[in-house]
């Protein structure tokens, strides 16, 4: 841990304190809330949504909402503890009285945190929940991060046109529920397009040796190779495939494990070629998003990440449906919610009959080149 | 299907004989601490662990050769297990204290040393930089292996004949057995018990700390508890091949290696794991001292 983001998790609980308390400011703003994971071992992510946050508040805020009031966010802390996500809820809907709420973090916060807010008929918007299931724990619940369901086939598709994939290896993590997912979602898709699957191998997630498997797959000759695991393995299986010799042609496509910098930082030229689907990168040339990398960087001297992404644009879509809704009331909010039509960082956004998000034209699909990714050309 | 088969054969084989080597030379020195000093020391992991970090900061920071960092690393953690065993185990020792008091200041040690590491480091994984060792691979017939692979086997087997050498030809040797027959006798017929447990103390740290280098620079995957995932195989290979008995610690982790590789490679991946704990369980049934050990005869 650096001494930054020491200082900064120092300041966290002020931050928060601060938040509380300047938040019940003037009975004519508007104050919705949020619920964060701000300290804790998984704090980058809440605060680097709370960052996102924050930044489409400041340009929110430059015309105001409902006839120019100003929008105002409640942060409630949850420390990644399911819990205290609940007892937020609680607060921010029987004290705060807030027309909505922004968050939680984790999928099993939702989980949690989502019957709450969706018996109290508050609408509540996931910012970074990507498990099954989400958005039917009921009508109130809505989320804007496109589940790994949405991303893969994408993937996939590209593979299949750019390079003519047509038989594939598949390996995966067997004791892990993430790898296995992906999984899932990956064997799914292979079938819809008809891509023809060799055979499936599994691993173990804190396995390094994946020689035996590797060889197996070398002697079936695939196009490519898919993989569904966390990034650990996922590197230590680049190397290995290319100390058994395995044809650099052959490509290697990974579910979101494979979308961290740190592929190319353990595995090296050994990542190269490797392609994996992201629903954001921060070298996406749309004038939308190079405008929101530089303010981000000019506000928080750091690169947004894609839950920063996912936050900005979601308060974009949620104080656009306040002015629609013409009050801050939670039912006329949650109409509007599921009528919205906006295009952000993330490319054209509307919510599906289930609220989840409909579009995944916004869908990158990213190739590693000398230990970076890039976009895929 | 039988002609891919046999294609396949040679690099599984020597796959396997990799993986087998990484597990015996893991279990080397845990098999050494347990023949002699007869405790069960979980903080070996931990001196697994110790190794390659050291030796991935001796390479990274201060731009030491690997030749160099490796025998370091080793030195400098043998060191660490003198040191540990004298604060945790020689107090029991001297108590006489059951076996079992032992097995549990290690677990707490250890779980102390692993959290202490994690908060140290991370859990994310490092690699020691990739120009230590030439990743070019070694092309004989069909079968390809790069340089690591090579250090690995040849390291196991040249330190099984050392150990080997050590315990049967030497006077230290000889004490080293009067220690693990009998304490109390050994200190009386004269051997400095105190030096033999340091000794033996520093040779397994050392080799401990050289398995985690070599299978850190083999597999890439250097983070604080990736000894205590090697732990679970290296209980097994050492109680196949016979507790304290460094013959059997080499064939049981060649043959947990080869035959994970088999099963791997020909059956399916997913029973890749259970193939040494089905040895395991099967040796417990029909030579519950382990392929090679000898049943401890009782003495009036």
């Amino acid at each position: 841990m650096n001494k930054r983001t020491l200082a900064t998790l120092a300041l966290l609980p002020l931050a928060a304190a601060a938040a509380i308390w300047t938040a019940p400011a003037k009975a004519e703003d508007v104050t919705i809330g949020a619920i964060e994971i701000l300290t804790g071992p998984n704090s980058r992510y809440g605060v680097a949504i709370k960052n996102g946050f924050d930044l489409a508040l400041d340009e929110v805020n430059k015309t105001g909402v409902l006839g120019g009031k100003k929008l105002v966010i409640q942060y409630e802390d949850t420390a990644g503890n399911k819990d205290q996500a609940v007892s937020a809820a609680r607060k921010l809907i029987g004290i705060g009285k807030v027309p909505l709420i922004l968050g939680p973090t984790l999928s099993n916060e939702m989980f949690a945190a989502g019957p709450v807010a969706n018996e109290q008929k508050i609408p509540i918007v996931g910012t970074s929940t990507t498990a099954a299931g989400i958005t039917a724990i009921g009508p109130y619940v809505f989320r804007t991060s496109l589940p790994e369901s949405d991303v893969i086939p994408v993937t996939l598709k590209a593979a299949q046109t750019k390079f003519g994939i047509k038989k594939v290896a598949v390996m995966y993590a067997n004791d892990d529920a993430f790898s296995k997912s992906g999984y899932d979602v990956f064997k799914a898709s292979l079938e819809k397009l008809g891509i023809e699957t060799l055979t499936t191998e599994t691993f173990g997630s804190k396995d390094s040796d994946f020689s035996a498997q590797l060889t197996k797959i070398k002697s079936l000759n695939p196009d490519a190779i898919v993989v569904s695991a966390l990034v650990e393995p996922a590197s230590g299986i680049l190397l290995d495939a290319r100390s058994i010799g395995l044809d650099e042609k052959i490509r290697f496509i990974g579910g979101n494990g494979f979308n961290s910098p740190k592929l190319g930082d353990i595995a090296g030229e050994a990542a190269d070629g490797t392609l994996v689907g992201s629903p954001w990168f921060i070298a996406k040339a749309d004038p939308l998003n190079t405008k929101f990398v530089a303010d981000y960087r000019a506000k928080y001297k750091d690169d947004p990440d894609q839950f920063s992404a996912q936050a900005y644009d979601t308060l974009h879509i949620v104080a656009n449906a306040i002015d629609k809704a013409g009050a801050a009331d939670p039912e006329k909010i949650k109409t509007a919610l599921q009528a919205t039509k906006y295009t952000g960082v993330m490319g054209p956004f509307s919510f599906t009959d289930n609220r989840d998000p409909a579009d995944s034209s916004g869908v990158v699909v990213l190739e590693m080149k000398g230990g970076k990714f890039q976009i895929l050309k | 299907m039988f002609a891919q088969i046999l294609q396949q054969l040679p690099q599984q084989l020597l796959n396997g004989l990799v993986l087998g080597s990484t597990y015996a030379l893991f279990a080397l020195g845990f098999t050494l601490m347990f023949g002699v000093l007869g405790v069960i020391n979980l903080t070996y992991g931990f001196y697994f662990t110790t190794g390659a970090f050291l030796a991935l900061y001796g390479t990274k920071l201060l731009a030491l050769p690997i030749w160099l960092a490796l025998p370091a690393a080793a030195i400098v953690t043998g060191g660490i297990a003198v040191l540990f065993d004298a604060a945790l185990l020689t107090p029991l020792r001297r108590k006489k204290a059951p076996e079992l008091a032992s097995l549990m200041v290690t677990l707490g040690a250890t779980l102390l040393l692993y959290s202490l590491m994690t908060a140290t480091f991370g859990t994310e994984i490092r690699r020691l930089p990739p120009a230590v060792i030439s990743h070019a691979a070694i092309i004989v017939g069909s079968v390809r292996m790069n340089w690591s692979q090579i250090l690995i086997m040849g390291t196991t087997v040249a330190i099984v004949a050392a150990l080997l050498a050590l315990i049967r030809g030497t006077r230290f040797g000889l004490s080293m057995r009067a220690l693990a027959e009998n304490g109390e006798a050994a200190q009386l017929m004269g051997v400095n018990t105190d030096a033999v447990v340091r000794l033996v103390s520093l040779i397994s740290g050392a080799l401990g700390a050289t398995a985690g280098v070599l299978i850190g620079l083999n597999f890439n995957a250097i983070q604080p508890y990736m000894g205590e995932s090697m732990m679970l195989k290296g209980f097994a290979v050492i109680i196949i091949g016979g507790l304290g008995n460094i013959k059997g610690a080499l064939i049981a982790g060649l043959v947990i290696g080869v035959l994970e590789v088999l099963t791997a490679g020909f059956l399916s991946s997913n029973y890749k794991d259970a193939v040494g704990f089905i040895l395991l369980v099967t040796t417990l049934w029909f030579r519950p001292v382990g392929l090679f050990g000898r049943a401890p005869i009782k003495r009036a």
